[in-house]
């Protein structure tokens, strides 16, 4: 068998210069790709080491890099959990909604217009975020103060403008709204229509078909949207840059005026004005980004490729 | 003996046992007037002059009918009406934000919009006048700039994935970066761009083809996945029956697999460019704000529409107003550019795919 099988490869690989060289250019487009992703590591850790080594006089901010990274990285957390903890529960509802209730001619029209909140710039976001959707929120926020101020999340003082962090948490829970919907959506879609037909013919009602057929199939599906929907809410720069007015402190108070701030936003904000080793410190705290981007993506497609086999998610 | 069995017909059961069977239910047009009466409420409350409460009260109309069905058709009907309600509901406040955005960017841009707001620079302006013709063409200039580097590239790749690595160990390493790479966030990838010119051209470097180096990262990976997507789609048989003729790979690619996938990778870049033409953070690194016109891509700052928009709501200047209308307007330009990209995607997508997909 291998003798005959080598023998017809020999045969079977006539060498053109023309294919030759595709196949090169292909290779080498795909180990571009390679480069660059290795390029990102190598220049970011090259640039960055500096920052991270620099003692406190050296740099702006005038305190080792830990002490200056740690307020960012809660405020990104806090901001994208936030985020994710309102766009949930809607997204999931939504894709239901287009994927099982709406009207079937209407369905795709439906996804299409929910699409369209992905296609909006994120600087569009800020803009609205800042002059309309902040001081629509200062009312509501003086309300929670008054009667939910005996929670920590709304101890208050409000804030005046409105540009807290919960504002914040709201405009990013509409940006990664669109990208957890379109994912559940093709989930849902998925489900074989043998279990749903199943269920109904057990006299399920439709929301029990959902429960008993769509959901159990669906569920790495989801929270595997879910943490691409978090990666998206951790790396998103300009709408928080706009919308917060931080000051760089841990507070879990959701409703004042001293909020902390994000990786992301504090490069956009500060960078322009940097110089010398604030600039390294900069650089290294977007390697910390990239680092927990990198870590909650590789953790989401973790959960697809090991519930592969059972499930609608690949 | 001899008798046989009469067939029976079916029982008929009594009236009473038929009503248990069924159950009650609500008149079918009961939920149907609701909800009319309910959305009826909420469009008056949004576009109205009463007040944005009439919504909240709108919902609670709404909430009637799961609740009147509890009584009539038990907790499992009501329960499931409840539900449907609420996923209508998830929809609608889904819809809000579009709604809000489109209007208030239609309405505050639009005055803007003029000849001058197009042919004029910033240069030497203070106060009122002025225009974004400097950041247009900035922003024109580096997403081309952008897409020449990205679409070989991430053609090329997809070309890789599909027709050479099938099954191979590189194969599925690009894959999983490409993956990686989709996530990288975007202020990260202007970054990468400032630390990769730095070494060339020293500290503080500001230039438009960064911004374009920027850009290809985080463009290259949405171009391989909907190209990879696209040649999955055509058909073995026509590469078969190209191989069969003797035709070599390469030219069966150019040939028969590139054209009959055309109208899809079309498509892709489209939506790929929509994607990265609003991006706002790398340019802010990477590419900087200036307020003369800058053709050329390697001399110093450039301004694009996004940088441009951020810093004239962000830092005003005094008096504030005339830059933040200008804000609005390069806002809603930017919005008209991504809207018209998306949907000149659908089109190409629309008439130009294989009869069978549509």
């Amino acid at each position: 068998m291998t003798s005959i099988q080598s023998t017809a490869r020999k045969r079977s690989t006539p060498t053109r210069p023309g294919d030759r060289i595709f196949r090169g250019t292909s290779i080498a487009a795909a180990l571009t790709i390679l480069a660059t992703l290795a390029g990102v590591a190598l220049f970011l850790t090259i640039e960055g080491i500096p920052g991270v080594l620099a003692s406190p006089d050296e740099v702006k901010h005038g305190t080792t890099f830990i002490d200056y990274v740690v307020p960012l990285v809660f405020g990104t957390l806090l901001a994208a959990v936030l985020a994710l903890a309102l766009a949930i529960p809607v997204a999931i509802g939504v894709a239901l909604y287009i994927s099982h209730y709406a009207p079937r001619r209407l369905a795709s029209t439906l996804g299409y217009i929910i699409d369209l909140l992905a296609a909006v710039p994120s600087v569009v976001y800020g803009v609205w975020g800042i002059s309309f959707l902040a001081t629509a929120l200062v009312p509501v926020y003086s309300w929670l103060e008054r009667t939910l101020g005996f929670i920590p999340l709304f101890a208050g003082p409000p804030s005046a403008t409105g540009r807290t962090i919960l504002t914040a948490s709201i405009v990013l829970a509409v940006m990664v709204l669109p990208v957890i919907t379109a994912l559940c959506r093709e989930i849902f879609l998925q489900t074989p229509r043998l279990h749903e037909e199943a269920a109904l013919a057990l006299g399920a009602t439709r929301w029990e078909m959902a429960r008993l057929a769509i959901f159990p199939y669906a569920r790495s599906g989801i929270i595997s949207a879910s943490m691409l929907g978090l990666g998206r809410a951790l790396g998103e720069t300009m709408a928080v840059a706009m919308v917060l007015s931080a000051s760089g402190v841990i507070t879990f108070n959701l409703i004042s005026s001293t909020n902390p701030s994000t990786i992301a936003a504090n490069i956009a904000l500060t960078f322009n004005e940097a110089t010398g080793l604030t600039v390294n410190a900069l650089i290294a705290s977007g390697l910390v980004l990239f680092l927990i981007t990198f870590l909650v993506n590789f953790a989401a497609r973790a959960i697809v490729e090991r519930r592969k086999d059972f499930s609608g998610a690949n | 003996m001899t008798s046989t069995l009469q067939p029976t017909s079916p029982p008929t059961p009594s009236p009473e046992i038929a009503k248990s069977l069924r159950g009650r239910s609500l008149p079918t047009w009961a939920p149907k007037a609701i909800g009319a009466l309910s959305v009826a409420l909420a469009l008056v409350g949004v576009f109205g002059p009463v007040g944005f409460w009439l919504v909240f009260v709108a919902w609670l109309v709404a909430a009637i009918v799961p609740l009147w069905s509890m009584f009539v058709e038990g907790r499992r009907k009501a329960t499931d009406r409840f539900v449907t309600l609420l996923v209508t509901t998830a929809f609608v406040i889904a819809l809000f934000p579009l709604g809000s955005i489109l209007t208030t960017v239609v309405t505050r841009g639009a005055p803007v919009l003029s000849s001058d707001f197009f042919t004029y620079s910033m240069r030497n302006v203070l106060g009122e006048g002025g225009g974004i013709y400097h950041a247009l063409m900035g922003t024109l200039l580096i997403t081309a700039a952008a897409a020449a580097i990205s679409v070989p590239i991430g053609l090329f790749t997809a070309i890789y994935l599909i027709e050479y690595g099938e099954g191979k160990r590189l194969a599925r390493w690009i894959r999983f970066l490409v993956d990686v790479m989709t996530g990288i966030p975007s202020i990260v990838a202007g970054l990468f761009a400032y630390a990769l010119f730095v070494i060339f051209f020293g500290p503080g470097v500001r230039m438009g083809v960064g911004g374009a180096v920027a850009l290809s990262v985080l463009m290259i990976p949405v171009v391989v996945r909907s190209c990879e997507e696209m040649l999955k789609l055509v058909p073995n048989e026509l590469r078969e029956a190209s191989y069969a003729l003797g035709v070599p790979k390469w030219r069966t690619i150019v040939k028969v697999v590139l054209p009959t996938a055309l109208a899809g990778i079309v498509t892709g870049v489209t939506l790929a460019v929509a994607r990265v033409i609003g991006e706002t953070a790398p340019l802010l690194i990477i590419a900087g704000l200036t307020d003369s016109v800058n053709f050329n891509l390697f001399d110093g700052r450039m301004a694009t529409l996004p940088v441009f928009t951020y810093f004239s709501i962000i830092t005003p200047g005094v008096p504030p107003g005339p830059s933040i209308e200008r804000a609005w307007g390069a806002a809603l330009v930017l919005l008209i550019i991504v809207m018209l990209l998306n949907f000149a995607a659908r089109l190409v997508s629309y008439f130009f795919s294989p009869k069978g997909e549509r």
